[in-house]
């Protein structure tokens, strides 16, 4: 099939971008849709122009590198990371928008390309078991029942990808961090830092620039792991108990 | 940069190369031993030390981490965006480890006799009782960081036995084994990153190492997103980069995986061992088209309830529905009675490789061959089928948009992971002092053929736990003087690296990396890929330094070497894989015998299985680098097997 692309083109940071638009021809079916974007990159290289910058690596769907906004969705029309959506979703002569994830919080670096370093800060403030290697305990020496196991397993699936800040109205990372929480907060092993976690994890979150929650619930909707918006509320009542407590 | 058209068949033998930090006496006592008799790091002393770690996944995050908790400066570094990318996210199985919980006759023992088995009697036995032992304490180290593991109704652990072991020791967190260990280890690095114990370089790319009088000293990077090339100096450096199964261009690593850090490491004088013990996995989701950029892995479990099979006759194009069964060829059923379709990893693949070469492979290509749930549906019912294997049904389905409950999946073989890497002694240091490699980025363990779930254990054995003891005796017992920034050797390896960013820039050809790296990996498949021959290898050999030539002369990077620019990134990769590919096909050509993951057609039984050569090829094969296309010397360091008996397997 062919294809009219309206692709973010940006060269730096504190450059302004716009939309440049790209025609590809003999679009496969079968193709990805980061192979859609390959061939037209390798058109680009031969015609001397610049390639279409993206962030990808396992094109796997699990380590979360790639994303893109796709007609208006994070991650394209599917419930899936840009990698394993397929170019079947689409039909001959539609007109692709590719834009990156719009977030304050995640400055562009180049065309397709953003920042999503803050991620980073908010885990190394909170999310994390401090457990020095060496330090552990016989593994069995603390059972955990089997719901807290699978309740953890479900949060800790988040891939840290950004389709949840992305799709937010107000570019709040609460999915993200909720995640985080509820994995280690449900565990036992979790339990000692259980409330300077969530308070810290928070605050970092606020610092970085990410928006409030105010429950519009898109980032649950676009998520390709499926993370629940009941993590958000657990989140709360985390947060809400540990200020109680006063740590 | 073009390389003369040496005969790189001429290599010569030189010395043995001898494991001297690997101590004597009982094999289960040599790891207690070796620690004791390591000096110990004053820990007032340690924050003075700075050790680069290259590369965040398991080996690399566990290790810099650990490290850091233990007073160390640590300056790390990972291409990705952030260090929780690094591919050992994508590892689906489980992880080994011989905790007996199932009592089921597990012991360390047992983990080692399977591990040195499993690689084909081609790994050093003290390193594998070593991983054994340690095995036990990554489990406990784990769930303490709160990876969610598998869990029973009673709240202890699950396991299950994987790739065909008889015990039950593979531990698991769905069929996200690896994602989960990995963040493990990331967020205790994150800790120690918050804590301004590791300075985290993410986006950054390691072009060369410095050797300054013969130690390592540092590394040359550079920063994806600036282009900036700087020198960052320290006390040691850790390669934990990665395997190079990417040198295939098609395989189930991470597109930017990658191996420029352990290639330039062998430039600068790190022996490359067993480059040619490369490993192929069965059940990969087949090509689509020649757009094809990488492959996906399915779980190697759809072999216990899927038939596989192709049609009887060459080019038959009918649907799989329209064949009927005396029409099919059930081959592996049919030539292996007693395993079936649960044949060892390699056999399955040269299996599928000779029934496609024959012109009987199905879907797009003809690459391809059948794995059919009817059967299983049938008996156990669409339930109990969707039960099992759902997800991985509906990524297939995803991919392929075939419903696999209605055809059956088609799968193909594709590299997936590499035994060879670096050479290290008994302390993971290579060759050259001051240089370790931990992870796949080594050779150590595997031997020829690596076991299913023992890649995810070998990572975090020594990231965890082995590094950090045998580093702090290197540090302990070689102080040093400060490497000023401006020492010659720094400054060399700098303007190397900027030279050939200037190049690859500055040439303006007619031809992409990738298209390069397409040709590349076509050629290593067909003559270094499932089975390797005499004629096969000796052509390869004679094309890649023209190929080389070709890349030098016909190479087109678009853009300046000051932004980010992926093309000259892949450019870079491509670049150091033409010169390894050389070395691999080398490796395959002088082991004129078959062992594990290595196929020799001039090698096997008359039954067709892999027929090993002990009293010649018992030794893991260490190459030296002699200079740009210059013929390789090869030192061989001899195994000795006084604890497991060679044996040769057959599963017929």
């Amino acid at each position: 099939m062919n294809l009219t692309l309206r692709i973010w083109r940006q060269t730096g940071p504190d450059t302004e971008g716009a939309m440049t638009t790209y025609e590809v021809t003999d679009v496969s079916p079968d193709m990805s849709f980061l192979e859609m974007l390959d061939t037209l990159n390798e058109d680009l290289i031969l015609r001397g122009e610049e390639p279409v910058a993206f962030d990808h690596d396992c094109r796997e769907g699990i380590c979360g590198a790639c994303g893109m906004v796709i007609n208006g969705n994070a991650h394209g029309p599917e419930r899936t990371t840009t990698c394993q959506l397929h170019m079947r979703q689409f039909e001959d002569g539609d007109v692709i928008d590719i834009e990156p994830w719009r977030a304050a919080a995640f400055p562009v670096v180049k065309d397709l390309v953003v920042d999503r370093s803050a991620f980073d800060r908010i885990i190394g403030s909170g999310g994390y078991v401090t457990a020095p290697t060496g330090s552990a305990p016989e593994a069995h020496a603390t059972p955990v029942p089997k719901a807290a196991a699978d309740t953890a397993f479900e949060h800790a699936e988040c891939i840290g990808c950004g389709a949840c800040v992305a799709a937010c109205p107000n570019g709040s990372a609460m999915l993200f961090t909720s995640a985080k929480v509820v994995h280690l907060n449900t565990l036992p092993q979790g339990g000692p830092e259980r409330e300077s976690r969530v308070l810290d994890m928070v605050d970092t979150m606020d610092d970085e620039g990410f928006g409030g929650c105010t429950n519009t619930g898109m980032c649950t909707t676009v998520c390709p792991k499926g993370i629940p918006m009941s993590s958000i509320t657990t989140m709360n009542r985390e947060y809400l108990r540990a200020l109680r407590k006063g740590v | 940069m073009t390389t003369p058209h040496g005969s790189y068949l001429d290599y010569r033998t030189g010395e043995p190369v001898v494991d001297t930090k690997a101590p004597d006496g009982p094999v289960a006592e040599r790891w207690n031993r070796r620690r004791f008799e390591a000096k110990l790091v004053n820990p007032a002393n340690r924050r003075k030390q700075t050790v680069i770690v290259v590369g965040t996944g398991l080996a690399g995050g566990a290790a810099g981490a650990t490290l850091a908790e233990q007073g160390y400066r640590v300056v790390q570094f990972c291409y990705q965006d952030s260090p929780r990318r690094a591919h050992s996210i994508a590892a689906q199985g489980g992880i080994n480890a011989a905790k007996n919980y199932r009592n089921d006759g597990d012991s360390v023992r047992r983990l080692f006799y399977d591990t040195v088995k499993g690689g084909d009697f081609r790994a050093r036995e003290s390193n594998v009782h070593r991983l054994a032992e340690v095995s036990v304490e990554i489990i406990d180290q784990c769930v303490a960081q709160g990876v969610p593991f598998a869990r029973e109704y009673g709240g202890l652990l699950d396991t299950r036995s994987f790739g065909g072991v008889q015990v039950s020791r593979t531990f698991y967190a769905r069929g996200q084994t690896g994602q989960q260990l990995l963040l493990g280890a990331y967020q205790a690095l994150s800790r120690q990153i918050a804590a301004g114990n590791v300075e985290m370089h993410p986006r950054t790319e390691m072009l060369d190492l410095i050797v300054v009088d013969g130690r390592a000293r540092g590394i040359v990077a550079r920063d994806l997103i600036t282009g900036r090339v700087d020198t960052h100096l320290a006390d040691a450096v850790v390669l934990a980069t990665g395997g190079y199964g990417n040198v295939f261009f098609l395989s189930t690593n991470a597109k930017n995986s990658n191996a420029t850090a352990i290639w330039r490491a062998h430039r600068r004088g790190a022996y490359f061992a067993n480059p040619c013990f490369t490993q192929i996995h069965p059940t990969c989701i087949p090509r689509s088209g020649d757009h094809q950029s990488k492959l996906t892995l399915m779980s190697e479990s759809l072999r216990n309830d899927g038939r596989i099979w192709v049609p009887k006759e060459r080019g038959d194009t009918r649907a799989p529905g329209d064949i009927p069964e005396d029409e099919r060829d059930y081959y592996l059923e049919r030539a292996y009675p007693s395993f079936g379709n649960l044949v060892p990893r390699d056999i399955a693949s040269r299996a599928a490789k000779t029934v496609c070469d024959e012109g009987r492979g199905v879907g797009p290509g003809g690459q391809g061959v059948y794995l059919d749930f009817a059967d299983a549906i049938a008996r156990m019912g669409r339930p109990a089928v969707e039960a099992k294997y759902g997800n991985l049904f509906e990524m297939y389905e995803r991919i392929t948009a075939e419903d696999p409950y209605q055809v059956p999946m088609r799968i193909y073989p594709a590299i997936h992971y590499t035994m060879g890497g670096l050479w290290v002694d008994y302390d993971l240091q290579t060759t050259i002092p001051g240089l370790f490699a931990i992870g796949e980025a080594n050779f150590s363990d595997h031997g020829a053929n690596r076991l299913g779930a023992s890649a995810l254990m070998q990572g975090l054995a020594d990231g965890y736990f082995i590094l950090p003891s045998t580093l702090a005796d290197f540090l302990a017992r070689h102080p040093h003087d400060e490497v000023p920034a401006d020492h010659p050797a720094v400054t060399e390896a700098v303007f190397g690296v900027t030279d050939r960013l200037y190049q690859l820039l500055s040439n303006n050809g007619d031809r992409t990396p990738d298209s390069f790296h397409r040709e590349l990996g076509e050629l290593l498949w067909d003559e270094c890929g499932m089975s390797r021959s005499d004629s096969g290898l000796r052509k390869a050999l004679d094309r890649l330094p023209a190929l080389r030539e070709e890349f030098w002369r016909r190479i087109k990077v678009p853009g300046s070497g000051t932004e980010l620019n992926q093309s000259l990134e892949k450019a870079n990769r491509v670049a150091d894989y033409l010169e390894l590919a050389e070395l691999m096909c080398l490796d395959a050509l002088h082991r004129a015998e078959s062992c594990g993951g290595h196929f020799r057609e001039e090698s096997q039984t008359p039954d067709g299985e892999a027929e090993r050569h002990d009293e010649e090829y018992t030794y893991a094969a260490a190459w030296e680098f002699t200079g740009s296309g210059a013929a390789p010397v090869l030192h061989k360091e001899h195994l000795v097997f006084h604890d497991v008996h060679p044996t040769q397997r057959s599963y017929a």
